[in-house]
This record gives structure tokens, sequence and C-alpha cells, in this order.
């Protein structure tokens, strides 16, 4: 059985309530196009559980096919830097085909961030070693491609279309004393 | 408890304790390796089904990605499978990747099958994993069902103990 290691904390990007009975981590690449398709089916799974569920997102960007990943994820975690995580992780993953520099800037200001801080941040690369650190838990939890998941942090192995993932977290809520 | 960290290999993969076979296979067309050129170093073999499996951040991209770690731990890593060598060189263009492929190729599967990993009825390797230390020696095994990517969790934890086993580091390293 492969698990989270470490287990979610406060250290972590984290929607819904502590206390759910089901918590669903991602590790996830801004770039990835299967990132891309599995998000909508995530917002909808967040959606149908509401308070049942916890969403928790770690970064794992693969640098040398998604050159635009590294730094996407540095972008979310600039935001994070001034409130805004989640508007980011939803503007990046609504435009995966724009992840330059510039668009990442633009994003930031449509938030209405302070763009300056924002391009200073990534600039000084003052996030990288967050997502890095992302990035080195997903290996050592057996994170093997992206999206992974993991519900009450043991890896999901089996498909993620909605039917099926719905169904997994919906048994796993069942379970008395579950997380 | 301790013993339940690291899976084992069930099936006919050569264990831990055992010789690694020498190989002597294409990793570039024209050009051949054997297991003795990395004598004095530790080696990953990471045997997998084939080139071009069709997801982001499948097994060979994953380890491109893990790279650094191993390099940490002073390993060398080498995917291994029954592709040849133009093929191999397409698949390490296309994702980009920094280690060598080796091309068990022709015959084909030998070195599969001298490992203990060859499956007959599809005419590929396993997805098997070989930690081997500098002195040939096999020092963790696994085989991963075909359809799951292994990850690199146990490879990195068979590293950490090969380290912490080590006596003394060899002499002659930077």
């Amino acid at each position: 059985m492969t698990v989270l290691k470490p287990p979610v904390s406060s250290d972590d990007h984290r929607a819904g309530p502590d206390g759910a009975p089901v918590t669903l981590t991602e590790y996830g690449d801004y770039e990835c196009p299967y990132c891309g398709a599995a998000y909508p089916i995530v917002q909808e799974v967040r959606r149908a559980l509401g308070p049942n569920l916890r969403f928790v997102f770690r970064h794992f960007p693969l640098s040398q096919a998604h050159p635009h990943a590294q730094r996407a994820a540095e972008a979310a975690e600039a935001a994070g830097a001034q409130g805004e995580f989640w508007k980011m992780h939803d503007l990046l993953f609504q435009n995966q085909d724009a992840l330059e520099d510039a668009d990442l800037l633009r994003y930031a200001v449509s938030l209405k961030l302070d763009g300056e801080r924002f391009t200073r941040e990534l600039s000084a690369g003052l996030h990288t070693d967050r997502v890095r650190r992302d990035f080195r838990s997903g290996v050592r939890s057996g994170v093997n491609g992206t999206p992974t998941f993991f519900i009450n942090g043991v890896r999901h192995d089996a498909p993620w279309d909605l039917p099926t993932l719905t169904a997994a977290l919906e048994a796993a809520a069942a379970v008395p004393g579950g997380r | 408890m301790s013993t339940a960290t690291l899976p084992q290999a069930t099936t006919g993969a050569l264990p831990a304790g055992t010789k690694l076979p020498d190989f002597h296979l294409p990793v570039a067309p024209g050009r051949k390796a054997s297991l003795s050129d990395y004598r004095g170093q530790t080696v990953i073999l990471a045997f997998y089904p084939a080139d071009w499996s069709p997801v982001c951040g499948d097994q060979m991209s994953l380890y491109n990605e893990v790279l650094p770690d191993f390099q940490e731990h002073r390993a060398q890593v080498l995917g291994v499978s029954v592709d040849g060598p133009w093929c191999h060189r397409a698949f390490a263009e296309a994702r980009k990747l920094r280690f060598p492929l080796l091309s068990d190729f022709e015959p084909k599967g030998a070195f599969a099958r001298a490992c203990g990993v060859y499956r007959e009825g599809d005419g590929t390797s396993e997805r098997a994993l070989f930690v081997v230390d500098g002195e040939g020696t096999i020092r963790w095994s696994y085989v991963s069902p075909i359809d799951v990517n292994p990850g690199a969790d146990g490879i990195l934890e068979a590293l950490e103990k090969l380290e912490s086993n080590r006596p003394t580091p060899k002499g002659g390293t930077p």
C-alpha cells in the first residue's frame, strides 16, 4: 500500500474543512494535459461531496517534459503568498496553453495582486524550494506520473474518471474514523 | 515491521545477493555498454515493456526528473527494453531523457531472460527494477505489476539502505 509521506499538514494548500471525513490529495503539474483533463473532474467531486471533502494540492512539475511547469507552480505559490493560491491554481488549469511569464503576471494582476512583488518573488526563485519539496514528497509517496491522487493518504491506482473517483471518495467517506 | 518497508520480487527475478549477469548491449546505434563499464558505481537497472508509453510522466520520464536524487547517491540509472537502438534514440530525444537506454534486442530479450524478467507470451520484459552495487551484486530487486509504474520510492529506499550498509566510501571518487 502506497501512502502519503509526509501526511497532510498545515503546510499544505487545503480547501474544505480540516475535519472532513475524506481528504483527496492531488500531485499535479499545471502544464500536464492529463492534469488539465482531471481539473474539471476534481471541481465536480468537490461540489458533489461538499463539506465531506477536503482537497489538497501538491506540486509535481515534470520539468523535463513541461518547460513551464515549475514556473507555473512557483506562480501559484507566489499568489499564495498574497492569499490567492486557489484562484491562481484555477487560472493556471484554465489556461494551460498560456503559461509564459507575461501570462503569469497578467493572471496575478487580474487577481489584484501586487504585481511587482509577484514578479520579484518569481525572479528571485523565492518559491523554488517549496515546489521542489512537494515534488520530493511525491517521489517518496510513490507518485508515478501526473496526476496522482491519494484518498485519505492512500494512493488511488484506479482510474480517475468522474464516476470512479466519486465512488472511491464516497466509499472512503462511509468508513468511520477515516481521514 | 521493518521487513515490510521494501517490496520484494514475487516472480522469477534474480533476488538480492545474487550477481547480475553481465551484459553487452547497444546504448546507441553502433555503441555498446557492459556492466563492467560501471564497476565501482551503483547501477539502477529499470526494465520496462516498451518505449512510447502513452502517458505524461511515464516511468522513464519520472526517472529523468528524479535523476538529481539518484546522482546524490552516485547511482547510474539505465533503462532496458527490447526496443532497438534507433527506437530508443527517438524515444529518448522526444522525452529529453538524460540517461542511457539499453537495447535488449538481439537475441531479443536475452538479458531480461538471464535476469528472470522476460514475459514469454508478450515478447517484452517485466517492469522490473534492480539496484546493483559496485561489485555487480544485486542488492534489491522488484517486479511491478505490468500496468503499474513502480515510481521511484523503492529505488531511493534501496539506495539509502545500500549507503548505510557501506563500510567506507571507495577511494578515488570525487
